[in-house]
């Protein structure tokens, strides 16, 4: 009987992998050309990607930077034998009016009245940067800085609009005053008294003691900026002046906002539900024209308001009930244990809402308090609808220049990429607090 | 007798009102109420005394009057001599018209690109981020009017269709002319018309409602009646004997043959535009201030509903196509079976507030000029009569109901497609 069978005693080598299913190669293949429909898909989007970059691109590459006029931008593309209108791009109207686009018409001692100021707002968009990073990068600064953070809302408008030191501080005291009365009403009787003690006492400084005693002080101690009128300010200063604000405010009134709608007193929440409902209802702009016809008529009589000041106040309005609704989700998406896991360690409702609910209902209601912020920030160009210089707005003022009368897609393009960069670095930053705030196990 | 366990009989105390929690919401909420009434009265008396010193009485008076203005498109006729009122219905319909018309292409675009971001193809993947990324992160705004400067800017203009070698012609087989003051297209007209019903007399609200719209529509929907009890007849053979008689072409036929046939009846036939001296005359002109707002909020609100398809999409657990799949269900049968209507759920609710922000969006139509409810209402009317009270408490009371009636409609439906819970 002969020997037929065959048993491999030892095991072969290791081999490499085809050369097809790795590298560059294998990825080619597993990710455009899997099939004969994917192939077709990938040849004609590529053809279509290569015809818009081969339509956009030699107008993008265009060295007018240096150009003073529209008819000197021309001249240039003539001269290296591009012609028509899509010739290329005039990036000399970006070089001259960038400024302007940035600051508006801040002054920058260019009509020889008052000096250059534009140090202000600058040094307010670093502060700014500073003040936040506590917030966004709580774990890589010193967290003494959140006192900084505390004190910037008050700093910021001052650097902006110059005048006296001491309105700003005004404003601050009536903080400090309703604060130390609060706690000491509270000590005395409970809390509910003592925050309505506290806000009557803020409110009754604002109203009447302040401007008296501020006032004095500044006739003896006149320390202050040089004021600068709001009908000066423009650009991106103005849309970031307008974005941070109403940000910045619209967080702790959305948060107020979104608890009167969860709670069981039912006229609060009645009050709540119909501001919500009413602001959200209605496009931003009834909202701004509400604020440049309307919003005096409903003061006492002989209040003048300053324009920004109106559009910040309707902005703020605006995006607290948007944010309210945010938060309302955050809070709902909360387990029904967390609440009552509060309750039965003892807390009140306020020590349940700072310690337990609000760090996990903010937690999860990150991504969309984010997208509101960019909403808000994009929203800011409806300015130029009812006259504020945004950089929209400017846009008219450039064209109507002798010098860059016909100009388009120059001015458009700088602004979007503006707009671009802010907002996608925003969402960016969301995504990336998303998952450093994630404890699940994932 | 009293027992040990009796409370302590105590009379109501004032303290109770601050220090017990049965009493003290109630505390709570009457000094809420005080405050609210207080400061609403107060902006009512500041608001009266005001304009009781310019010597404006509030009135809505100055909608009977003649508005005075042009509308150049509108949906109904209108001339200057028209009222205020009639204005405002002009705009509210040309608000509706264009929030229709971009929330149906703005759903098609979404739907497209948020599936094809899932593709497989890295490149087709890629090329819709970048598209969505795009139009997120800049204002609409500006979307609307830069690509109102596209149509001004590099579209031919009527005179370049004319003469002996004209520098454009018309596109569509010589039926659609695309100039830079807007689109023509070939309208339908009926050579054997019903004729129009004229509602509302002569007033401000007066509406011609074609009675050929009416005839097509009714034989439209009775025909697609018509087509689904043939299919709900096949779905019971199906289920009774196994076998699904073929009935494409019986429901196909249930629903053209008559509506052909009706506009056989009517005469129906297109007119198409023609170049009359300097400007087209004849067929529909969509005015460039509505191609550009409708072309705007479409891409812009497609962006995010590409996202919200997408999510909705990737949160159907795997384990449901597989599932499916092994129950020998076919690829378009899994997604139309098993995904879709669980990822609807997910879709529906951030849907309808994307339709809500595109209607509440075309209120920027006044940056192209395009007339909606905002430019005539809130733009013209007011600045004519300097009723801004009046005018602005209208326009919102309009997009409340808009707004208000599309979250109605939408959450009932979300309701309707609600997972039923044991």
């Amino acid at each position: 009987m002969s020997d037929i069978s065959f048993v491999r005693t030892e095991m072969l080598p290791e081999q490499d992998p085809p050369a097809s299913e790795v590298g560059f190669v294998g990825w080619m293949r597993t990710n455009l050309f899997s099939g004969w429909v994917n192939s077709i898909v990938t040849v004609l989007v590529f053809v279509f990607v290569l015809l818009l970059l081969k339509a956009i691109l030699p107008w993008v590459f265009s060295p007018t930077l240096g150009a003073g006029s529209l008819s000197e931008c021309r001249e240039i593309l003539e001269g290296m034998g591009r012609h028509g209108h899509m010739a290329g791009a005039c990036w000399g109207v970006i070089s001259e009016r960038w400024e302007q686009l940035l600051f508006g018409f801040y002054p920058n001692g260019s009509d020889g009245v008052s000096a250059d100021l534009r140090w202000r707002p600058i040094l307010a968009f670093i502060l700014l940067a500073i003040a936040i990073a506590p917030v966004l990068f709580a774990d890589k600064v010193p967290s003494k800085l959140i006192w900084f953070t505390a004190l910037f809302p008050f700093i910021y408008p001052w650097l902006h609009w110059g005048g006296s030191i001491w309105g700003p501080v005004g404003a601050l005291l009536g903080f400090v005053i309703g604060w130390f009365v609060f706690r000491a009403v509270e000590k005395a009787s409970s809390s509910l008294i003592g925050m309505i003690a506290g806000v009557v006492a803020a409110f009754v400084w604002w109203l009447f003691l302040s401007g008296l005693i501020m006032g004095a002080i500044s006739s003896v101690l006149p320390i202050g900026l040089e004021p600068v009128q709001s009908r000066l300010f423009g650009g991106f200063m103005l849309s970031i002046l307008i974005g941070v604000v109403a940000i910045a405010c619209s967080l702790p009134l959305g948060i107020v906002l979104a608890l009167g709608r969860q709670s069981d007193l039912l006229i609060v929440k009645a009050i709540c539900i119909g501001f919500i409902e009413f602001i959200r209802g209605v496009p931003l702009i009834t909202l701004l024209f509400v604020a440049s016809t309307l919003l005096n008529i409903f003061l006492p009589p002989g209040t003048q308001f300053d324009i920004i000041l109106r559009v910040l106040i309707m902005v703020t309005l605006f995006a607290a009930a948007y944010m309210a609704e945010v938060i309302r989700g955050g809070l709902a998406a909360l387990p029904k244990g967390q609440y009552e896991g509060a309750d039965s360690l003892g807390l009140d409702y306020w020590q349940a809402q700072r310690l337990i609910i609000m760090p996990q209902a903010l937690k999860i209601s990150i991504p969309g308090i984010v997208s509101t912020f960019i909403g808000v920030f994009k929203d800011t160009v409806l300015v130029s609808v009812i006259g504020l210089l945004d950089p929209l707005g400017l846009i008219a003022g450039i064209r109507g220049d002798a010098n860059w009368n016909g100009i388009v897609w120059e001015l458009y393009g700088f602004i979007a990429l503006m707009f671009f960069v802010f907002c996608f670095s925003m969402s960016r930053y969301s995504m990336y607090l998303e998952r450093k705030l994630q404890t699940g196990h994932h | 007798m009293t027992t040990l366990s009796d409370p302590p009989k105590e009379g109501f105390q004032l303290s109770q009102l601050i220090y017990d929690t049965r009493y003290r919401s109630m505390t709570i909420q009457i000094v809420a109420l005080i405050g609210f009434l207080v400061l609403i009265g107060w902006l009512i008396s500041n608001t009266a005394q005001n304009l009781a010193d310019l010597g404006k009485e509030p009135s809505f008076r100055f909608l009977s009057e003649p508005a005075g203005y042009d509308i150049n498109q509108r949906l109904l006729e209108y001339d200057s001599q028209d009222t205020h009122l009639r204005a405002a219905l002009i705009g509210l319909l040309n608000t509706l018209l264009v929030a229709v018309m971009g929330c149906i292409t703005a759903t098609i675009i979404g739907v497209t690109v948020g599936v094809m971001r899932l593709s497989n193809n890295w490149l087709v993947s890629r090329l819709t981020a970048v598209y969505v990324e795009m139009f997120r992160n800049v204002p609409v705004l500006l979307w609307i009017v830069f690509i109102m400067a596209v149509l001004i800017e590099t579209l031919p203009a009527p005179r370049d269709f004319r003469g002996e070698t004209p520098t454009a012609s018309m596109s569509l087989n010589e039926t659609v002319a695309i100039t830079n003051r807007g689109v023509y297209v070939p309208e339908p007209l009926f050579s054997r018309s019903l004729g129009d019903v004229h509602l509302f007399g002569n007033s401000g609200l007066r509406f011609d409602v074609s009675l050929d719209l009416i005839a097509i529509l009714l034989v439209l929907g009775l025909g697609l009646f018509a087509s689904n009890r043939i299919k709900k007849r096949a779905d019971s053979i199906q289920e009774s004997t196994g076998d699904r008689p073929t009935t494409w072409y019986l429901r196909l036929g249930v629903v053209v043959l008559p509506l052909v046939a009706l506009l056989f009846a009517l005469g129906f036939y297109l007119g198409y535009p023609e170049l009359k001296g300097f400007n087209f005359r004849g067929g529909t002109h969509l005015r460039n201030s509505l191609i550009a707002l409708w072309l705007a909020l479409s891409l812009y609100t497609a962006a995010f509903i590409a996202e919200i398809v997408r999510a909705g999409i990737m949160a159907i657990n795997k384990g449901q196509t597989e599932a499916a799949a092994a129950l020998g269900l076919r690829s378009n049968r899994i997604m139309n079976l098993v995904i879709l209507p669980q990822a609807l759920r997910v879709i529906i609710p951030p849907l309808i507030s994307n339709y809500l922000n595109l209607t509440k969006n075309s209120s920027l139509a006044i940056a192209v000029g395009y007339m909606d409810i905002t430019g005539t209402l809130g733009g013209i009317t007011l600045n004519q009569t300097g009723r801004e009270l009046e005018t602005l408490l209208l326009l919102m009371l309009c997009y409340l109901i808009i707004s208000l009636s599309i979250s109605a409609v939408m959450n009932w439906y979300n309701e309707s497609v609600k997972l039923r819970e044991r």
